[in-house]
């Protein structure tokens, strides 16, 4: 009789628009730690509209407990939406800097080779090191990780997944859902 | 216009038609009692013994009137006091505005003497959260706080002010605007969505629900929290008699329906009656209105209902859902949402259900005893009580005895921390109720355990002459500790046992008040009218059985009518 929920665990992003007020970035993570999840990655930026911030949350979860975060999420008062994507219905990328030994003629070539592939850049060089700029899926910047891993990894900065739906449909577009939240906050 | 910023926060209470304030001054916060001193005509400010108890009956308060409660503290130790009451208020969705003064924003972050991160502790048992650091915020922010407190689903807000912002030198803008109208200003209605319009339920959720009352046979009624809060009382009552259902009544939702109405079934869940209990489990159509299904209601989830149809009307589309999957919900206010049913729900007989589950009832008159017993005391304050008595209570078994055996009829009636669960709630909220009403009677029913916990508020109680009857079911132990621990824990009695002082009859009298020792029933007649005939506070020490249990009662987790104990005698 009752609604079926996705049970199996998977990767969701959960992006979340917030006014951009203090200690709202901690409101929203505190939603995940309280139900004991850990964040695979959190990333925080502008967005078209001032004073609006984008927060995009990637975790693993099962459909209940993520449906369960995001409904406390949409609730909190500096929320303007919350929408959850998965795989199927989203495009997801992340840049990653990559730091690498290299301090011969030989290793040098072998890594503009390998960067070459991978549609990658060297952003900066000196004598002993190469830096690494990539954009894309997490599963092309592993590899081009896992390709460079011959060299001398030195280090790795990522910026976390960002994620924006596929096709016409926004993170603004009005729902019935959001209209019932907002009766909720409704100050009127 | 300028005025002072101190004078500013008084100003922005008075808009908000404030009248009583609950507090404990200290050292971050004198600039604002400085003002108050000069404001005192306008405000009647309640000192308490300890900022708990400030919370507490700021709650109470609220929770009595419909109003905002509004409750000073000092920051550090005063702030970090009131985090127990802030999240009762929470729990139970009572809107109270709670002012904390910070430390200057020279020493903010430096551990200087008496600081504490306050609106960081506070954020997840409040609705929102406020850290001043510029004078004139203070009206913006002021307006906010009150207007997310009292509106969609109310519940508690903190404003942290910095001392250097109440500094006498700092003058703020303010003109007068009175509530109604600032709620349109614009910082609020940032807040609230882009549209400037009170969002209605939906019509088409409306019809579905009419369409599902139409099929169903055994339909049972929830009377929730949410009809408290939002004063919904008389439209429940005429959905209730239209529908001609059996209706639940939960903990919060005391006051919600009448206590002694024909069609009431009593308490739900783990110490909810047979006919309740029952109904739940056999009824094709549930309906709850403002109700979360906690675990004490839903013990086990996956069995709960699980014959019926469950249908959500919350103001608070987060709880759709949460604890117990649906199919059917309407979010609204439920004064809203119920008069938009009423007006298209014809009049429904069900007469063969309400004749299985109505007679299930367990009969309310108090049998003899050889010993007094906790029906008896209840029995006693019901018949003599005025019949619109305002009820708080603290936590354990003499709470679920009380919403039991006593009755009541309209919001506000009954002060009970049915969420957070706080001992030592009661003597704040009856407080707190007792300034709001200074004609009622407030009646605080304790146990000897939770009465410990709070009792130096009876100096509050004596210094302002509040009449309040304090009754403590006094059966020398955590009864309802016990109780599980008699009936789970293999009579282990790991210390709950509360053999020891006071005497609660000598404490009474230390802080200049009656005390009455009660061991019988025709005692408790005695000092119970002599404690109602006179207008000041009295304490009543009953002496109970200490094996004594609530019944019936349903193990946690499990399904809703697997009784571990029966309304009888005999498990």
């Amino acid at each position: 009789m009752k609604k079926q929920q996705d049970a199996a665990p998977k990767l969701y992003t959960l992006c979340i628009l917030v006014e951009d007020t203090p200690g709202v970035l901690s409101q929203v993570s505190r939603l995940f730690s309280r139900k004991g999840y850990n964040i695979e990655s959190i990333v925080s930026g502008a967005t078209d509209k001032p004073g609006i911030t984008r927060i995009s949350i990637e975790l693993i979860a099962d459909g209940l407990t993520i449906g369960q975060i995001a409904a406390q999420c949409r609730k909190l008062l500096p929320v303007k939406a919350v929408k959850i994507l998965d795989e199927d219905t989203c495009i997801r990328r992340e840049i990653a800097f990559i730091k690498v030994r290299a301090a011969d003629r030989e290793a040098r070539d072998g890594v503009i080779q390998i960067v070459n592939i991978f549609r990658a850049k060297v952003i900066d060089m000196d004598k002993e090191t190469m830096t690494i700029w990539v954009f894309g899926a997490q599963s092309k910047n592993t590899a081009l990780i896992g390709m460079l891993e011959d060299f001398g990894i030195l280090e790795i900065a990522k910026t976390g997944t960002i994620a924006i739906e596929r096709g016409r449909s926004t993170i603004y577009d009005d729902s019935k859902l959001k209209e019932e939240y907002t009766y909720g906050k409704n100050v009127l | 216009m300028k005025i002072r910023a101190t004078a500013a926060i008084m100003e922005c209470l008075l808009e908000q038609e404030v009248d009583t304030i609950f507090g404990y001054p200290g050292g971050t916060i004198l600039n604002l009692y400085d003002e108050l001193y000069r404001y005192r005509d306008r405000f009647r400010h309640i000192l308490t013994a300890h900022e708990q108890g400030a919370s507490h009956a700021a709650d109470g308060y609220a929770r009595a009137t419909g109003k905002v409660g509004v409750c000073f503290a000092t920051s550090g130790p005063g702030a970090t006091n009131l985090t127990t009451g802030i999240a009762t208020a929470y729990l139970d969705s009572s809107p109270v505005v709670f002012i904390t003064c910070n430390v200057g924003e020279s020493f903010l972050g430096k551990d200087a003497f008496q600081e504490v991160d306050i609106t960081g502790i506070a954020m997840p048992i409040t609705k929102a959260t406020f850290l001043v650091r510029d004078p004139q915020a203070i009206p913006d922010v002021m307006r906010q706080a009150f207007a997310v407190a009292a509106t969609g689903r109310p519940g508690p807000v903190l404003i942290d002010i910095l001392k250097n912002v109440t500094a006498a030198d700092q003058m703020v803008d303010y003109e007068f605007v009175p509530w109604t109208e600032n709620r349109g200003c614009g910082s609020i209605r940032a807040l609230s969505s882009d549209r400037l319009k009170k969002p209605e339920p939906d019509h088409q959720d409306v019809d579905t629900l009419l369409e599902m009352i139409a099929a169903a046979e055994r339909p049972f009624l929830l009377c929730g929290g949410g009809v408290v809060r939002g004063r919904a009382h008389r439209e429940f009552r005429e959905f209730a008699e239209k529908m001609d259902a059996p209706v639940a009544i939960t903990v919060m939702g005391g006051g919600g329906f009448p206590g002694s109405h024909p069609l009431t079934t009593g308490m739900i869940g783990m110490h909810g009656s047979e006919a309740s209990n029952v109904a739940c489990d056999e009824c094709d159509l549930l309906i709850a209105v403002g109700c979360r299904f906690s675990d004490r209601v839903a013990l086990n989830p996956a069995s709960f209902a699980s014959r019926a149809k469950v249908v959500q009307i919350d103001v608070d589309r987060a709880e759709i859902d949460k604890n117990v999957l649906t199919d059917h919900h309407i979010i609204g206010s439920a004064r809203r949402v119920l008069q938009m049913i009423n007006e298209k729900l014809p009049q429904y007989s069900h007469g063969d259900w309400k004749n299985y589950i109505l007679p299930k009832r367990a009969p309310s008159v108090a049998p003899e005893s050889p010993y007094l017993t906790p029906q008896q005391i209840l029995e006693t304050v019901r018949l003599q009580m005025p019949k619109d008595a305002v009820v708080s209570t603290d936590v354990g078994q003499h709470q679920m005895w009380a919403i039991k055996y006593l009755h009541f009829d309209y919001p506000g009636q009954l002060l009970t921390s049915g969420g957070f669960g706080t001992m030592g709630f009661g003597l704040g909220a009856a407080i707190g109720a007792q300034a709001a009403f200074p004609d009622k009677r407030v009646l605080h029913i304790t146990g000897d355990g939770c009465f410990r916990m709070n009792c130096h508020e009876l100096c509050t109680v004596e210094h302002y002459r509040l009449p309040i009857i304090t009754v403590v079911f006094n059966n020398g132990t955590l009864g309802m500790v016990r109780q599980w621990q008699n009936l789970i824990y293999g009579q282990r009695y790991s210390e709950t046992t509360l053999d020891r002082g006071p005497d609660f009859v000598k404490l009474a009298e230390a802080y200049g008040l009656r005390g009455y020792r009660v061991t019988t029933r025709q005692e408790m007649e005695e000092a119970f009218a002599q404690a109602l005939a006179s207008d000041s506070s009295a304490v009543l020490d009953c002496k109970l059985n200490i094996d004594e249990m609530v019944r019936p009662m349903v193990a946690a987790g499990s399904p809703i009518t697997d009784f571990l104990l029966s309304e009888g005698g005999a498990t």
